[in-house]
């Protein structure tokens, strides 16, 4: 029990002095400006032309990314975003810092107007993000699939990351897409498979806090309005006649749909509530754990600003709930994708129906 | 509200990136690993009813060398009592032929010591009769000077001989 309370001991003490240091360089160079953590937090779940990595001193670290715009004067542009550096202009092309645009490219035009360019295809913070978790995932599951590829089906099962890989995928293919879907569900297979390990590695890589990680990918509605998008695709392009007709001509007494079409639109209406739930429910599942802790590392700064002792205790308990707040976002990251894909795949199913005889 | 507008550029690299993803997965990836999984699994699948089999046929071979090894020991147990029999009539057949075959023979020299006793009675009287006759003659030549001796001596002889 000693042994156990001396250990406790020893990492608050640890997490005290790696946290202090921080909290006071942080302290002396905003002496003046109150900590606007609503700014920090949107700062990070939103997206940005550069990707900050940490600051020394007051020197901001940041990896520069391309910035790709097509405007309808000046046509086509690509460049580093460290030319935009704190307001400055390349080729018209600045960032706003105020206004209906703020924190976007934007480009005055001959007239002296600022407006938005007519594409703005830049490689952001997130689209990195996105293409970073693409190579990654390819990378993960051909480095799984090759291991197959040199094997036989009565060689012995794999053991270690491909043996985990493998838990995983048939836990979705064997838990989720075969009872769900139902007939034909090799068809679906390989989007739902890539839907979720998409979703959980980008989720997972969220959480981490530097440079690979930490882009708030599935926290952005663009990403999983897509997902959505694909799925209801998905449900909708291979539809059953049987599927149509229910949702076209439901079973249900005659007034209710033939002068007025009531049950048809409500029936269609529930055609777009399903993608829109799967989007709105992924993105605030990840969007709130991403703010839940980055409020409670804010809560270090806000309170070393009312007193050192003050700020001590609390940093403890905010480090302690921080803990907590991973750990149960590293449960969140899984269960949203499992949740996301076993939606897909029920919706998927339930479009599949057959005709049945009463 | 920004939060909640999809970007453009966003979903262009999310269909750039998804997409290539989702076609390279769809073929090389996913697909590979869960036919994988599910040969395999019909490998187990197929080995476990082959050990079933084979324990089966295995149970049954068991069970036929158990009835082939009583069958086996009941014929030995059998031609043992055979082997066991045929020895105790021969050797009761042997015997029974040796005691008559002994008896036969004990016979046939009975016989024979009666016919060489015979013979050699005869030999002996006739050896007896010679020799009564050479004695006779000796005596004859020597004692029998008189009538009256010749005479006493023949009776005697000859009552000696009717004794006999």
């Amino acid at each position: 029990m000693t042994k156990y309370r001396s250990i406790l001991l020893a990492f608050v003490l640890c997490l005290l002095g790696s946290i202090l240091p921080v909290q006071a360089s942080s302290h002396t160079h905003d002496e003046d400006k109150p900590i606007d953590v609503k700014e920090i937090i949107f700062d990070h779940i939103g997206d940005a032309y550069e990707w900050h990595v940490t600051t020394i001193g007051d020197k901001h670290v940041s990896i520069p990314l391309p910035v790709i715009v097509f405007s309808r004067e000046k046509g086509f542009h690509a460049f580093l975003s460290n030319r935009l550096h704190h307001g400055e202009a390349h080729n018209g092309f600045h960032i706003a810092t105020e206004g209906a645009h703020k924190g976007k490219v934007v480009e005055t035009t001959s007239e002296g107007e600022v407006v938005r360019p007519l594409l703005d295809l830049s490689l952001t913070k997130i689209a990195a993000g996105i293409v970073i978790n693409s190579l990654l995932l390819v990378a993960i599951i051909l480095c799984v699939s090759r291991w197959y590829r040199r094997r036989e089906a009565s060689d012995e099962a794999p053991r270690g990351f491909v043996g985990m890989m493998e838990m995983l995928i048939m836990a979705i293919y064997d838990g989720i897409i075969k009872p769900s879907v139902g007939k034909d569900y090799e068809r679906f297979a390989p989007y739902l498979l890539t839907a979720f390990f998409f979703i959980f590695l980008s989720n997972l890589m969220g959480l981490v806090p530097f440079f690979p990680g930490g882009a708030n990918v599935t926290g952005n509605i663009a990403i999983t309005l897509f997902l959505a998008v694909c799925t209801f695709l998905a449900i909708n392009l291979f539809g059953t006649r049987e599927y149509w007709r229910e949702v076209l001509w439901p079973d249900v007494p005659l007034w209710m749909k033939c002068p007025v079409p009531l049950m048809p639109v409500i029936e269609i209406f529930g055609l777009i509530t399903k993608p829109f739930a799967l989007t709105i429910r992924l993105l605030a599942n990840i969007m709130a754990g991403h703010s839940v802790i980055l409020a409670l590392v804010c809560i270090i700064f806000i309170t070393h600003s009312m007193g050192a002792l003050l700020g001590g205790s609390m940093t403890v308990v905010s480090v302690l709930f921080t803990i907590f707040m991973n750990f149960l976002e590293l449960l969140v990251a899984f269960i949203q994708a499992y949740v996301f894909t076993m939606l897909s795949a029920v919706f998927i199913g339930l479009s599949r129906v057959e005709h049945h005889e009463k | 509200m920004e939060l909640f507008t999809p970007d453009a550029g966003l979903l262009f690299w999310m269909l750039l990136s998804f997409g290539i993803v989702f076609f390279v997965l769809a073929k090389w990836g996913f697909p590979v690993i869960t036919r994988m999984v599910d040969d395999r699994k019909r490998f187990i699948d197929q080995s476990l009813e082959a050990a079933r089999e084979a324990n089966a046929k295995l149970e049954g071979i068991k069970a036929e060398s158990e009835a082939l090894l009583t069958q086996a020991r009941e014929e030995q147990r059998l031609i043992l009592k055979d082997a066991a029999n045929t020895r105790d009539r021969i050797i009761e057949e042997a015997r029974e032929k040796a005691r008559t075959e002994g008896a036969l023979m004990l016979e046939e020299a009975r016989q024979q010591i009666q016919h060489e006793k015979e013979n050699a009675i005869r030999d002996i009287r006739r050896q007896t009769a010679e020799m009564a006759v050479e004695v006779a003659e000796k005596i004859m030549r020597t004692n029998l000077a008189t009538e009256r001796q010749q005479m006493d001596l023949v009776e005697r002889l000859l009552d000696e001989v009717e004794k006999n």
